[in-house]
């Protein structure tokens, strides 16, 4: 227990407020922080927006209406869920080890293209489930490729992940642009784009809506995630390895090989969602796939505390803040706030959970003659 | 004589190219002597690069934009301190998150003036005798004024670091901060001010993308040179020489490919666009590989938050 009571131990009061370290959290502390941050949050960005002769009701408005204003809109937020699930699940597993995969966007991207080399280049007579299977694949393996060569070098030559993954964030988008700037581009088209995928080539898509089947996979993949983190030895000892390396490494855990499996893992995942949104959604390959995707999955992750089932639900709650900005961006009203709202949620919260950890308890006035 | 000019015109690029990167480096430089790692790097140079750029396009006044450019960036830091030294959050997280709100944040600031050109920018000035010189004349001080400011920025560092009280003082608050703290050093005090002035060196950073070196707003335009200088950070060993010298190297690079393609050398221009972040990836295993074999420079408690409760 400690005794924090710097100012009033020198005017002798003593044990009037009591701030002490809590042994254990409890679970709805999380939640209650949480909370609290998005209303400080919304607050604090109203207030933004009223100095800057915004009116802040009418900001919110469109959003929640760009959100969830139609059953149209409900399902388009779902759409947008889908790559923030996937990535974000992606980069949760990393972050659970302690290695810093900040590379989901680069993962996305090769995914995409790994997907978009299958689509575009396998004879498209194939019968579909076969090409599906092929192109589902080839977006995850794309996308584990772009992982696990970070992991690599990290393990090879202790090149720090977070710097060796950004890089290549760049250097996948770069080749992704090369290749609709240059050889794959659609000479019919003035944009960058390349031809259109085959329709054997396309995931199966809920009628009436932009939700395509990758929503199941991602759906898939946080059971599976939540199954193998809380029920089996190689959850626990990712989980081990994260918490004490020194430990883990005495116990007999082989960390490379580890490193290896997650950013394959990750990757893949990151991979799939590239691979949605050219096969689900754009139907080619294009620079403009990804709302930085990559990037926002690192807020996403941080907020679900790393639980694929609560990564899930944050993901769908920013997929709708994105659409939110979209919305925005439609009446002409500032759609970076958005990017703003999701960073600014996961700084009130980084602050609060050390708040969280401490108690406040009030004793009474008390004169203290010792 | 063509060759030499040639020579001369690269040099002139690359130091032009080194300097936003230097700048941010440089800024930190002193966050992780003091043992915080400030990955908002990217963010606080994005900001700076649009509150410089806005504030110039509407008052016309470089020097305020470039202050005002290092205040916002300063400020963002004082809050990314509040988070990680006395809230002690992850550096980590704090400092991505920064780099994400950063991104938003300048597209917020820059809204009404994407793809303007501004209006007074930073331009040459030739030092008069030195400019003479042959060769390294018209390479270094054929310059603008926030260049030259750097010529003074990088060696006072390399002083107050190596050669002053202070910089002993900062340098153990980063190895020990216990220590340091039982000497009587404020680790706290010493965390804030580096980080602030670090955020602030980023904003100028940014600002001379935006005033000199583009000179225009777009978004995301410093395209990852935050990440480069962070990178740079650990090449140059935490020392502001070496910084000097990897940013000129890397300002090499960065000119060179596009020179070659000038001269009639066909290489797609994604290819050269992807070159930096290529360099950048081997000169990080090269670096970490050495390392590992080498005494390891880096600042003993980086990335560690300092808490009195647990001396």
């Amino acid at each position: 227990m400690v005794n924090v009571m710097r100012d009033s131990d020198k005017q002798g009061w003593r044990h009037f407020i009591r701030i002490e370290k809590r042994l254990d959290v409890p679970p709805v502390a999380y939640v209650l922080v949480l909370l609290l941050s998005l209303l400080l949050v919304i607050l604090l960005c109203g207030l933004v927006l009223a100095r800057m002769g915004y009116h802040p009701l009418e900001v919110y408005k469109t959003m929640l209406g760009g959100a969830v204003g139609t059953p149209y809109n409900f399902s388009e937020t779902i759409a947008e869920a889908i790559p923030l699930i996937l990535c974000s699940l992606g980069v949760s597993v990393a972050f659970r080890m302690g290695i810093w995969n900040i590379g989901a966007e680069g993962q996305f991207f090769f995914g995409a293209f790994t997907a978009s080399l299958a689509a575009l280049y396998l004879p498209s007579g194939l019968p579909r489930v076969v090409m599906l299977t092929v192109v589902i694949v080839a977006g995850f393996l794309g996308g584990a490729l772009w992982g696990v060569l970070a992991g690599v070098l990290k393990t090879l030559a202790n090149a720090n992940e977070i710097l060796t993954t950004l890089m290549l964030n760049y250097v996948a988008i770069g080749w992704v642009d090369y290749l609709v700037y240059g050889p794959w581009r659609d000479r019919a088209e003035n944009m960058p784009y390349s031809r259109l995928f085959p329709s054997s080539a396309m995931l199966p898509v809920y009628p009436g809506t932009s939700i395509h089947a990758a929503l199941l996979l991602g759906l898939l993949a946080a059971v599976v995630l939540w199954v193998v983190f809380k029920r089996t030895t190689w959850g626990y000892e990712i989980k081990l390895i994260g918490e004490n390396p020194q430990v883990a490494r005495t116990a007999g855990i082989n960390i490379a090989r580890n490193i290896l499996l997650v950013m394959l893992v990750g990757g893949g995942l990151a991979g799939l969602a590239g691979m949605g949104e050219v096969a689900g959604i754009a139907g080619r390959l294009s620079p403009n796939i990804s709302a930085g995707y990559g990037y926002t999955a690192i807020i996403i992750a941080w907020l679900g505390r790393l639980d694929p089932l609560a990564i899930v639900l944050v993901s769908i709650f920013f997929g709708g803040l994105n659409n939110g900005g979209y919305a925005l961006q439609m009446v002409g009203l500032p759609s970076s706030i958005v990017t703003m709202l999701q960073g600014a949620i996961l700084l009130f919260v980084l602050g609060g959970d050390t708040l969280m950890r401490y108690r406040i308890r009030f004793l009474g006035w008390r004169r203290d003659n010792r | 004589m063509n060759i030499l000019s040639l020579l001369t015109a690269v040099l002139h690029s690359a130091v032009v190219s080194a300097t936003p990167i230097l700048f941010a480096a440089l800024g930190e430089i002193y966050a992780e002597r003091s043992g915080v790692m400030n990955l908002g790097l990217e963010g606080l140079m994005l900001v700076g690069a649009a509150t410089g750029f806005l504030v110039t396009y509407r008052t016309h006044d470089l020097v305020l934009g470039v202050l005002m450019a290092m205040a916002v960036a300063a400020f963002l830091g004082l809050v990314f301190s509040l988070i990680v030294i006395t809230l002690k959050a992850n550096q980590v997280v704090t400092g991505l998150v920064m780099t994400i709100f950063g991104t938003g944040l300048s597209s917020f600031i820059g809204r009404t003036v994407v793809a303007q050109s501004a209006p007074v920018v930073f331009n040459a000035i030739p030092i008069p005798f030195l400019v003479k010189i042959p060769l390294l004349g018209p390479i270094l001080f054929n310059q603008d004024l926030l260049v030259y400011l750097l010529y003074v920025l990088v060696p006072v560092s390399w002083l107050i670091i190596y050669r002053t009280r202070i910089g002993l003082e900062l340098r153990s608050v980063g190895e020990n901060p216990a220590a340091a703290d039982a000497l009587g050093l404020n680790v706290f005090a010493f965390r804030y001010l580096s980080v602030c002035l670090g955020s602030a060196l980023a904003g100028l950073a940014g600002a001379y993308l935006s005033l000199a070196y583009a000179p225009t707003w777009l978004e995301n335009m410093t395209n990852g040179r935050g990440w480069i200088a962070i990178v740079l950070v650990i090449f140059a060993t935490w020392n502001p020489l070496k910084a000097a010298l990897g940013a000129l190297l890397f300002g090499c690079f960065d000119v060179l490919g596009f020179r070659l393609q000038a001269m009639g050398l066909h290489i797609s221009p994604y290819f050269l666009g992807m070159l930096p972040y290529l360099i950048t990836i081997i000169v990080l295993v090269m670096i970490s590989v050495t390392s590992l074999r080498a005494k390891n420079p880096m600042p003993k408690a980086l990335t560690i938050p300092y808490d009195r409760e647990e001396r």
